[in-house]
């Protein structure tokens, strides 16, 4: 197997790409507090044109439109880049994956629209999101230059495994932010989503923890959790924050701008919490072997 | 190769999550539509025994203010009110009563195809404003949808008993026609370019129906004689309902009352 060289130019590139899908997942969940997503009823095209004047709320779906037109593109950059420097097969496939991701993410976009937003439609886009956003930043680690200078390995202690539930606290994560989404499209109550806010919390809590009691002398493992849970913890004041403004704006005739605001931050901060906690599964897969 | 085997797990949660989803939505399952009874005899009303339904809807308590809208998002909307509008969704009037009340007979009329009226119900968007906030039309009548706005509105009817539609209406677009086939009392029509648009709009299969305006009266004319079930429908404060009956000629009358 050729050693693979740091590529200085594709991790930049990557960071971008990351970046830049976090952007549209803010412009996502813009089009969706500000009740935007229907005021192109078109798709691909809006309003018959490329560019449509951008009043009211199709300033914030045609935005979104344009954002994902970019992060498309710049997957395909990636992509073909990837496929060039790479000498990683599982990291091309990696690439392609992220671009099948950003492709129907597209098509679940249009189509939701088209179909005047069914829940599931909608909710799914708002999860495949997350996921993708996940990809981006994976990618992102995987060209990174430390990742490339190898993992300083430890054994996993038998009384602290932590390699299995790291990848619980992804899968309670990703269920958590497809609670959100589907609370958020109205296809179940808010209180599903509250509910399983402190089940989230304790998982990451545990796996955090865990990593700081057990296995904080291995620096990645250390700041991956540290990361993990200051994300977390502005995630929940966003989550109380975002409810109570909820209530009391309930009977407004039109969306609040704090509402919105606190709201997109909770979407923006999921899915940074998203990442970091699959950032710290595979950094524990990659750092602790099993005995 | 120890990398591989943590991304398989990691590249499988997407496909978990759609068939999660997708088998949440089989059991949602498809909405029927109802189609109307093409076999129903025409309606028979004798002019010399038919009489009318009135009555008004009063409100109690301290009417609710209600909020100015902010049009800042689209500044050619807000350029089109020499005061800010305000929200429609609670009218009290001077008198007590409350406006933009649908008010119909709900039940007790004999199984009919009535006449289809020839003039079209009209939409109107003006200022970024829907006029009427709230009508009636008939099944299958035509309803008009006007743009006199500079502006782009999408029109979303958001019905569940008829096939719900979204268009766009550019300004100086040709009017749009539109019917709907099934009974349905309310269903709101909104655009998301202005959120703060709606307008609610009740679907009859019979002519008695009336939306309450500044003086909060209603009228249903040419009413057979019989007993029935009037129903009025407010946007915020819900249905009421009671039963009236019309002697050959005679005016039954019924109050409403709404409250906050
Ligand atoms: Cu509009």
């Amino acid at each position: 197997m050729a050693v693979n060289t740091y590529n200085r130019g594709l991790h930049r590139w990557s960071l971008v790409l990351a970046f830049c899908t976090l952007l549209l997942v803010v412009a996502g969940g813009m089009v969706t507090s500000r009740d935007a997503g229907l005021s192109v009823p078109d798709w691909p095209l809006s309003y018959g044109k490329l560019m449509p004047p951008m009043e009211g709320g199709i300033f914030y779906e045609h935005g979104h439109r344009m954002i994902a037109t970019t992060v498309g593109m710049f997957t395909i950059v990636s992509l073909v880049w990837i496929w060039i420097v790479e000498k990683r097969q599982w990291m091309k496939w990696l690439g392609v994956a992220a671009l099948v991701a950003v492709i129907t993410q597209g098509v679940l976009g249009g189509l939701t629209v088209l179909l005047l937003l069914p829940w599931w439609i909608s909710s799914s886009h708002a999860s495949l999101a997350q996921l993708f956003f996940s990809t981006t930043v994976a990618i992102a680690l995987f060209t990174s230059d430390w990742w490339l200078r190898g993992a300083k390995t430890v054994t996993e202690k038998a009384t602290a495994p932590i390699r299995g539930i790291s990848l619980v606290a992804s899968i309670c994560v990703l269920c958590q932010l497809a609670l959100g989404a589907a609370a958020r499209h109205k296809a179940i109550g808010s209180i599903y989503h509250i509910c399983g806010s402190p089940i989230v919390t304790s998982v990451i809590l545990w796996v955090v923890l865990r990593v700081l009691l057990h296995y904080a002398d291995n620096r990645e493992l250390r700041l991956g959790a540290l990361t993990l849970i200051t994300i977390t913890f502005c995630q929940v004041f966003l989550g109380i924050a975002a409810y109570m403004t909820r209530i009391a704006y309930a009977d407004s005739v039109q969306p609040m701008p704090l509402m919105v605001t606190f709201t997109v931050f909770h979407v923006a901060v999921g899915a940074l919490t998203m990442a970091a906690s699959v950032s710290l599964a595979i950094l524990v897969r990659r750092n602790v072997e099993t005995a | 190769m120890r990398k591989l085997t943590l991304k398989r797990p990691l590249a499988l949660l997407p496909l978990a999550l759609f068939l999660v989803l997708l088998l949440a939505a089989c059991g949602g399952g498809p909405k029927t539509e109802t189609q109307p009874q093409a076999s129903l005899p025409e309606a028979q009303v004798d002019p010399a025994t038919a009489g009318s339904v009135t009555g008004k809807v009063l409100f109690t308590g301290t009417a609710p203010v209600m909020p100015v809208i902010d049009m800042s998002s689209n500044p050619q909307c807000e350029r089109q009110h020499k005061t800010p509008a305000k929200a429609e969704t609670v009218i009290v009037n001077s008198n007590g009563t409350l406006r933009n009340v649908y008010v119909w007979i709900k039940s007790g009329l004999a199984p009919a195809k009535w006449p289809t009226p020839t003039e079209p119900a009209k939409l109107d968007q003006n200022g970024c404003m829907y006029a009427p906030r709230v009508q009636g039309v008939m099944e299958d009548q035509a309803f008009e949808i006007l743009n006199s706005d500079p502006v782009n509105h999408n029109v979303h009817a958001e019905c569940e008993r008829n096939a719900a539609w979204n268009e766009s209406q550019p300004p100086r677009a040709e009017h749009k026609f539109k019917k709907f086939a099934s009974e349905e009392v309310l269903f709101p029509v909104t655009c998301s370019v202005h959120p703060w648009m709606r307008a609610y709009v009740g679907v009859s299969p019979h002519p008695f129906f009336f939306v309450t305006g500044d003086d909060g009266t209603f009228v249903l004319k040419g009413v057979p004689p019989g007993t029935y079930t009037i129903e009025a429908v407010h946007e915020k404060y819900g249905r009421k309902e009671g039963k009236v009956t019309v002697a050959p000629s005679g005016t039954a009358s019924i109050e409403f009352s709404y409250g906050s």
